[in-house]
C-alpha cells in the first residue's frame, strides 16, 4: 500500500536555519497520525511542504505516491486545513459552500449540506461573525465535502474552547469512520490526539525523534524505577530515552523489543504523554550539541 | 443497547476498556445474546476516539465469541457470559453489602477496603493456583 506521506532527507532551510531537517518519515494510509512537538518544531513546515505551499530545500516528499500539488488531481486527493482555519469572513456560509462546489471537481453538495445542517450554521450567516469552533467546523467541511483520500489538519482545535474541541473532534473521528479518509494532525497538545491518533511523530528542533503506530510504540516503551543506577550499566537492547535520579533512586524509559527481566527494577506502562515528553527532553537535553552536529554536515 | 464510556487517567488502552465494558455488560446481564452493540459511528461520535480503537475492540469480541458483525447492519452479541450464575449475584450482592457495612462501622475507609479486598482476593486467587 501506498505510504500518505513519504518523505525522504527533507529539509528546509531559511536562511541559515533548517527549521526542518533531513527528515524520513513513512505514514501507513488508514491511519489518524498525529504530529506532535513543541512550537516552532517544524509541524507547520513539513505540512505545508505536504501540500505543495513550500519548496523542499533538500530532499524529497511524495503524498499519496505523487508529486504535492503537482496538478489537479493531486490537489483533489488531498484536504487541507491551515491553522486557525481560515475562512472569507465577509463570505456567507453557503457562499464558502458554493466557493467549494466550484473549486473542487469532487465535491459532495449533499455531505456539506447535510453537515451544515448538523452543526446548525445558518448559511445566511457571515463567516466572520462565526465563534471559533462553528469557523473551524465550516473549513472542516470544506475540506471534507471535497471527499479527499488524505486530510491534513494545521493544529485544527488549538483555538478552540475545550468544547468545541471535543465537538470537532468528534466531527472529524466521525469523517474518518465514514469516508475512510486518512489523516495527518499537528498538535503541540498531547491530550487533543491522545484519543483520536493511532499513529505518531513527534518532532522537535526540526527533527523528526521517533514515528510509529501508537500501541506499537506504547508496547516497546517502559517506565522503570529502582535503586540509583548508572544507564550505562543497562543491556544493550534497552535504548534509554530519558533518565532522572535522585541520591537512592533512578527512574529510565527505556525502548525495548525484549521484555525486561532485572527484579531491581519496577517496570510501569507509559501512556503517550509520558512518551512525547521523554522524546521532547531529550531533543531539547542534546541541543546545546546541535551546532557541533550541523558543522560536520 | 449499552453506552461505552472512557477512563482517560486508567492507564488502560482504550480498546480494551472498549472490551471490558461488553464483558461487564454481559456478565451484569445488561447484554444479552441477540443485542446490538453501539455502531462505530456511533462509540466515535460519542467518545471522539479513533474508529480503528472500535474496530479493533470488536475484532478481538468476535475473535473471543462475544459478538458477531452483520455487514451493512452492525455488531451483536453472540454469547452470554451469566450463564446459571446470574442467579446468584443477588444473594452474594447482599452478603458483600453487609459485609460493607461491618467494614465502614469498624472504621475502614474506602481506600482501605478496596485494599483489603484486593489483597484477600489476590492472595485466594495466589492459593488456588498453588
Amino acid at each position: 500500500m501506498t505510504a500518505v506521506l513519504e518523505a525522504r532527507g527533507l529539509g528546509k532551510r531559511y536562511g541559515r536555519l533548517w527549521a526542518l531537517a533531513d527528515c524520513t518519515l513513512s505514514i501507513p494510509p488508514g491511519h489518524v497520525a498525529g504530529l506532535v512537538g513543541p512550537n516552532g518544531a517544524g509541524k507547520t513546515t513539513l505540512l505545508h511542504m505536504a501540500v505543495g505551499l513550500l519548496q523542499p530545500t533538500s530532499g524529497t516528499i511524495e503524498v499519496l505516491g505523487g508529486q504535492p500539488a503537482a496538478g489537479p488531481a493531486q490537489l483533489a486527493r488531498v484536504g487541507f486545513l491551515a491553522q486557525d482555519a481560515p475562512t472569507y469572513a465577509g463570505l456567507s456560509v453557503a457562499d464558502h459552500l458554493r466557493l467549494g462546489a466550484h473549486l473542487n471537481p469532487g465535491w459532495d453538495a449533499r455531505l456539506a449540506h447535510d453537515r451544515i445542517e448538523a452543526l446548525d450554521l445558518n448559511p445566511g450567516q457571515r463567516a466572520g461573525k462565526l465563534s471559533g469552533g462553528e469557523r473551524a467546523q465550516l473549513a472542516l467541511t470544506l475540506a471534507v465535502a471535497k471527499r479527499p483520500e488524505l486530510l491534513i489538519l494545521d493544529e485544527p482545535v488549538a483555538s478552540l474552547d475545550p468544547l468545541a474541541r471535543r465537538e470537532f473532534l468528534q466531527d472529524l473521528m466521525e469523517a474518518v469512520a465514514e469516508q475512510q479518509v486518512s489523516v495527518v494532525l499537528s498538535s503541540h497538545l498531547v491530550a487533543d490526539l491522545e484519543r483520536v491518533c493511532d499513529y505518531l511523530i513527534v518532532l522537535t528542533t526540526g527533527r523528526v525523534q521517533v514515528a510509529g503506530e501508537v500501541e506499537d510504540l506504547l508496547a516497546t516503551h517502559h517506565l522503570l524505577t529502582g535503586p540509583r543506577r548508572d544507564p550505562a550499566t543497562l543491556p544493550a537492547s534497552q535504548h534509554v530515552i530519558s533518565a532522572s535520579h535522585t541520591d537512592r533512586q533512578t527512574t529510565l524509559l527505556v525502548r525495548t523489543d525484549a521484555p525486561i527481566h532485572d527484579p531491581a527494577w519496577t517496570v510501569s506502562q507509559v501512556g503517550m504523554e509520558d512518551l512525547v515528553l521523554a522524546y521532547m527532553s531529550q531533543a531539547a537535553g542534546s541541543r546545546g550539541r546541535k551546532p557541533a552536529l550541523e558543522a560536520q554536515r | 443497547m449499552i453506552e461505552f464510556y472512557l477512563d482517560s487517567r486508567s492507564g488502560v488502552a482504550p480498546y480494551l476498556q472498549l472490551i471490558q465494558q461488553v464483558r461487564q455488560a454481559l456478565r451484569l446481564g445488561l447484554l444479552r445474546e441477540g443485542d446490538q452493540l453501539p455502531t462505530v459511528k456511533d462509540v466515535v461520535r460519542r467518545l471522539a476516539i479513533n474508529p480503528n480503537t472500535v474496530l479493533k475492540a470488536y475484532r478481538e469480541l468476535e475473535y473471543e465469541g462475544l459478538a458477531a458483525a452483520r455487514a451493512g447492519i452492525g455488531t451483536f452479541v453472540t454469547a452470554t457470559l451469566t450463564d446459571a450464575s446470574l442467579a446468584a449475584h443477588g444473594p452474594l450482592r447482599r452478603d458483600l453489602r453487609r459485609w460493607l457495612a461491618r467494614a465502614r462501622r469498624a472504621g475502614l475507609d474506602d481506600d482501605s477496603i478496596e485494599a483489603l479486598f484486593l489483597d484477600t482476593f489476590r492472595s485466594a486467587a495466589g492459593e488456588d493456583i498453588a
